[in-house]
């Protein structure tokens, strides 16, 4: 039994771990870094312990902190979410070393899950199904021919030493086999200095399927399939389960094949084990192949808790606590249909840049399960990973799973902050989607039209104009004697007349004239009920629901002024890795002059023009907040 | 006690006096729109691609959103100057900035370059008299040429000409009432000024101008050739000279600046009154275009006027029984505490003393007064005169004189004689002054002014020993009937500014409110009242 648990985590899986172990009377232990202090995690634990510095190194990937906290705070198991030191085996074995439990795998488990090739020998000799390859050392072009055809075409030629596709090359039979390994190999001297290739079987249609499988040590069960074959660049965006297209006997050979995996390494706990699926001829149960074993509870088990009605963590603290498993493989069965959706604050169209800011508003519609790490108010720290929520919806079957998913991601708002939410709507709009058939390469084809923001409704225009005014429905509101007033609002390219009065106001919007009224609820537009909502942000308007979207609004006093011509501005926050001129140099329109890391990712900050390096206000290192002056251009002498 | 209405929406009565009453609305309708239009279509256009925002839309522009407006003297000068100022080239009246109560003056440059008028003079001065007994501080959007020179012997020299603008803004200025310009155009010769009196003034770059003298005067004086930006510009008086105090980008910067700066005035509103929580009327404000005949000779209660405009239609009335002419009683418009004073016929003498204890009451109590005027004078005749109806009369005129708690008149049908100044018309500076469009307004009826003339000229006739027949008097009398008939109108009235305004009869309720609640910035100051003749 355990009586007292600290979770080595932060945001909404630390959330969702301390909800269900209050549930069970266990005493929770937060752990934090600086920026966290007032986190929801924290302020849900019951004790919470300082562990560090805002940066992950400093705090969350800190073991030795993490358990010194547990120790201090009187813990006895240490759970550890996912991300941060969930597959870390050095970890489990510090935490059990120290006399306290860890909730998940042993560190042979996850060692033996956690070096690839490894574990795809063990699968295969565990006989479960991986990709068919060549990795051998004997690179004569005869031999790999052979091995080519053995693995049957078409195939994927794969410098060893590659990335970037370079050296690579898809073969689709036998034909052409001997002419793209010689480029192959040449393209990858080249680059690489290596001619060495690795040759596998190519999936013309792939689908991410995973199992989620539960075990005790020995034994292990599966609780079914979940389909996240919605990716951008291996990143989830909607799971679901069970798969669409999903037959009993293809269900049937995974999920043992799963069990399998799971008790090959006497797993304990819940893991997942992912396959890649062959989906150019519906599924089949010879056309899927282990990928790997995640060694912890997944970000996307919400939508297995759905269909299953188990609480996955309440097995994980049991399990853990040295319980045997809760239920038999006969006792589990799927129930309806359930998605979830990943809320980032990410701003899609601009290529899924991370954005920043506060949630100056934060509300979700009922009837969806949310999963979040943050409250209204927060700051999304630029730290970690800008996640704000998991929308998870069930349904009786598919197609109610995705009304209520439309409907969830319709009421949802967050202001404050760009978010994925319009993206993620019209990606559950794809056609693709819609039917079922799906495959991981659906965001990258059709990318373009899933990205761009669609243009606000006129209906949604007319109301940020009124809420740009902060108009509402007093008796007196526009009042004059004779002919109102009327102002004129910028929404976008538009401007808008807006001619307030009583109760509401009229508002001309693209040569149409749109009555508003204010009621409790909302805005009525020419009578009808919109079900849209908006909002003053510090930025801007937010208009939520649908044709809904974000008006940035100039501030009319932030203008003219001192001014700072040449000023190259930190767009967002983040840490200087490098400076790349100094002063006195000559630069051209397009040079890198420095370069700033934020969110993970590295941005060039380029001259817009011409000039000469006035002054550098920064150095490599420096930490900087947006709209901060980096560096001061000055025109050619 | 509420008030219990006898009119019946639905009598044909009801819809004859609408209809007339709706017919009389639309005249004054048409009025102000001719006013707003400004300077007319092409010049509006001209203004416009100088890419400066039209006045309206400037006033808008300074305002909150969605903030009340409550204009003062839309028609001024109507029918004066051959039609050559519609409005007196400027838009005056009371909103809201940032939260605070401001009077706007705005100069209409589309109207003969914003240039003033006698009646833009009187106008100007009659909005800064509200500004001053309300305690509004003043935003004045500057674009004028100055005085017009055509007119300038009735706009230069007098008490109350230009001269008084500025003895004005020296004086709210030192009274804490704040004074400030935004220059949005030309600001020429004394129409300089108007910012450099003002506490703090914003100038639009390359669009406002400040200089005694503009370009062709200095010229023509002493030879120099200069251009109108480095005469007087913005960028020469915000970092030269001094004059301006802030540079704005356009004139949607220098409203955005002029509202900032309200925002920055630390204005409080004095405690003044027991606000109650408002209630609408029971009988509907609407209805008054139909409770009030369209022939002024027709009687009516007073009473179905009140019962649509104050709170829940309750009425406590005072001494009901007494002076039953005038009818007196505290009630509330939108939780503002008020004592009301209503014609119900001639003025009494037993009906003006009541009215004058109502205003001692009134002013001991500091509540705010709404003389709701249909008066055709005090009682005429041996009987009354001999009683001292004159000493009665005159009590109220003293007590109405020299009260100060805030009086609000609305001309609601007639406004004759002494009876006007017993009810406290212009001439007893009620902080505002609004009009219905059936009201008539004059020294005495037309036909007992035509009457008393043809009497004095019968009298003549026949003591020399003429003789004069009737068809004779009846031409005699038509010029002076038709003379009373056109200046009593109130188009005519609010063309002089003998008023504030033409309302429409239906939005009474919400001028009465936003009249007092601009009145209630100043503090109510005790009163003193004069001698009264016992």
């Amino acid at each position: 039994m355990i009586s007292t648990l600290l979770i080595a985590n932060r945001g909404e899986i630390a959330c969702r771990v301390i909800e269900t172990a209050r549930k069970m009377g266990i005493e929770t232990v937060a752990v934090y870094s600086d920026v966290d202090a007032r986190a929801r995690h924290v302020d849900l634990a019951d004790r919470a312990v300082r562990i560090g510095g805002a940066a992950p190194g400093e705090s969350y990937l800190r073991g030795d902190q993490i358990i010194m906290a547990a120790l201090e705070a009187g813990a006895d198991a240490v759970h550890p979410g996912y991300g941060f030191l969930s597959e870390n085996a050095a970890f489990v074995g510090a935490v059990e070393a120290a006399g306290l439990i860890f909730v998940g795998p042993s560190a042979e488990a996850i060692r033996a899950m956690g070096l690839k090739d490894r574990a795809k020998a063990l699968m295969a000799d565990a006989g479960v199904p991986v990709v068919p390859g060549y990795h051998g050392e004997d690179q004569e072009p005869g031999h790999l021919e052979v091995e080519a055809a053995e693995i049957g075409f078409p195939v994927l030629i794969k410098a060893v030493a590659g990335g970037g596709g370079k050296g690579m090359r898809r073969v689709d039979g036998p034909a052409g086999f001997m002419d793209a390994l010689e480029s192959a190999k040449a393209e990858a001297l080249g680059a690489f200095g290596n001619d060495a290739v690795l040759i596998e079987k190519y999936v013309t249609k792939p689908r991410h399927i995973e199992v989620q499988v539960f075990g005790d040590g020995t034994r292990a069960v599966h609780l079914f399939e979940r389909d996240c074959s919605l990716q951008r660049r291996h990143q989830k965006v909607i799971e679901e389960a069970p798969a669409p297209g999903m037959t009993e006997d293809v269900r049937a050979a995974m999920c043992s094949a799963a069990v399998r995996a799971a008790e090959a390494v006497g797993y304990k706990g819940a893991g997942t084990v992912e396959f890649i699926v062959d989906a150019s001829e519906g599924l089949r149960a010879d056309r899927f192949w282990f990928m790997e074993m995640n060694t912890r509870l997944q970000v996307e088990h919400p939508v297995t808790e759905a269909i299953t009605g188990v609480d996955l963590v309440e097995w994980q603290l049991r399990v853990a606590g040295g319980e045997g498993l809760p239920v038999s493989q006969g006792d589990l069965a799927i129930s309806g249909h359930a998605m979830e959706a990943r809320l980032y604050a990410e701003d899609a169209e601009a290529g899924f840049l991370p954005s920043v800011g506060t949630l100056e508003h934060l509300r979700f519609p009922e009837g969806v399960r949310v999963d979040t790490g943050v409250s209204e108010g927060d700051v999304i720290p630029r730290f970690y990973d800008p996640m704000i929520a998991k929308l998870t919806v069930w349904g009786a079957d598919r197609r109610a799973a995705l009304r209520g998913m439309a409907r969830a991601l319709e009421g949802t708002e967050v202001a404050g902050t760009v978010t994925n939410v319009g993206f993620l709507s019209r990606l559950l709009a794809h056609e693709g989607f819609q039917s079922g058939d799906v495959d991981t390469g659906i965001i990258d084809r059709d990318g373009a039209g899933l990205v761009a923001n669609a243009p606000m409704s006129e209906e949604a225009r007319a109301i940020a104009a009124v809420t740009a005014l902060g108009l509402g429905g007093g008796a007196l509101q526009g009042f004059s004697l004779w002919a109102p007033l009327s102002h004129f609002v910028g929404i976008g390219e538009d401007v808008l007349r807006v001619t307030p009065r009583a109760g509401g106001a009229d508002v001309e919007v693209s040569g149409q004239l749109l009555r508003l009224v204010s009621e409790v609820d909302g805005w009525r537009v020419d009578g009808e009920k919109v079900g849209l909502r908006a909002m003053r942000t510090s930025g801007g308007v937010q208009v939520f629901g649908r044709g809904g979207g974000f008006v940035a609004l100039a501030d009319p006093l932030a203008r003219g002024g001192v001014e700072r011509k040449g000023a190259v501005l930190a767009p967002m926050p983040g840490r200087v890795v490098r400076v790349a001129v100094s002063t006195g140099d000559t630069v051209r329109e397009g040079d890198v002059l420095a370069v700033l890391e934020a969110m993970k990712m590295e941005h060039r900050l380029l001259a817009a023009r011409d000039g000469v390096v006035g002054e550098v206000l920064v150095r490599a290192g420096d930490q900087v907040e947006a709209g901060l002056e980096l560096v001061r251009l000055e025109d050619e002498a | 006690m509420k008030l219990i209405s006898a009119v019946s929406p639905s009598s044909d009565a009801f819809r004859a006096n609408e209809t007339a009453n709706l017919e009389a609305l639309e005249v004054a309708g048409e009025a102000v729109a001719l006013a707003a239009s400004g300077g007319g279509e092409k010049a509006r256009e001209r203004h416009v691609g100088r890419g400066k925002m039209l006045p309206r839309d400037r006033v808008a522009g300074l305002l909150d959103p969605g903030s009340v407006f409550l204009e003062v003297g839309a028609t001024a000068a109507h029918g004066m100057y051959d039609g050559a100022a519609p409005g007196a080239g400027m838009i005056a009246g009371v909103g809201r900035v940032q939260g605070i109560d401001v009077m706007v003056i705005c100069n209409d440059a589309t109207v003969k370059g914003g240039t003033y008028y006698p009646m833009s003079v009187k106008k100007h001065l009659r909005a800064q008299e509200i500004a001053e007994t309300c305690h509004l501080p003043c935003v004045y959007l500057v674009d004028s040429g100055g005085a017009n020179l055509p007119n300038q012997d009735e706009v230069f020299p007098d008490r109350d000409h230009f001269g008084r603008i500025f003895y004005n803004q020296a004086r709210m200025s030192a009274a804490g009432i704040a004074q400030i310009a935004v220059v949005m155009g030309s600001c020429t010769a004394g129409g300089a000024y108007v910012p450099a009196m003002s506490d703090v003034t914003i100038i639009v770059k390359d669009q406002g101008t400040i200089f005694l003298a503009g370009p062709p005067l200095v010229q023509a004086a002493t030879g120099e050739v200069v251009s109108a930006e480095d005469l007087g510009g913005g960028d020469v008086h915000t970092r030269l000279s001094g004059v301006a105090d802030y540079l704005a980008e356009d004139d949607a910067h220098a409203l955005a600046l002029a509202r900032q700066t309200v925002g920055n005035l630390n204005r409080r509103v004095p405690d003044n009154v027991v606000w109650a929580t408002p209630e609408d009327p029971a009988y509907d404000p609407g209805e008054l275009l139909g409770v009030v005949p369209g022939d002024l000779r027709e009687a009516y209660d007073c009473r179905e006027v009140i019962a649509r405009l104050v709170d829940g239609s309750r009425f406590d009335e005072f001494k009901a029984r007494f002076g039953e002419t005038l009818v007196c009683g505290f009630a509330h418009v939108m939780g503002c505490p008020v004592g009301i004073i209503a014609n119900n016929g001639v003025l009494l003498a037993q009906s003006a003393e009541k009215g004058a204890h109502f205003v001692e009451l009134c002013s001991q109590r500091r509540i705010p007064l709404v003389f709701l005027q249909n008066i055709t004078g005090f009682m005429v005749g041996r009987a009354y005169e001999n009683a001292g109806i004159a000493r009665a009369g005159a009590k109220m005129v003293t007590a109405v004189a020299t009260t100060n708690v805030p009086k609000i008149t609305m001309i609601i049908g007639g406004s004759f004689g002494a009876g006007n100044y017993g009810m406290a018309g212009r001439a007893y500076s009620p902080r505002f002054l609004w009009t219905w469009p059936n009201s008539r307004i004059s020294v005495m009826g037309g036909a007992q002014a035509a009457g008393v003339l043809a009497s004095v000229k019968r009298a003549g006739i026949e003591r020399s020993g003429g003789s004069w027949s009737d068809e004779d008097e009846a031409t005699f009398k038509e010029p002076t009937l038709e003379m009373f008939e056109r200046q009593s109108h109130p188009l005519y009235a609010s063309a002089r500014l003998w008023d504030d305004g033409i309302i429409d009869p239906r939005k009474s309720r919400d001028v009465l409110f936003l009249s007092l609640k601009a009145s209630l910035n100043a503090p109510i100051e005790e009163t003193r009242f004069g001698v009264f003749r016992m």
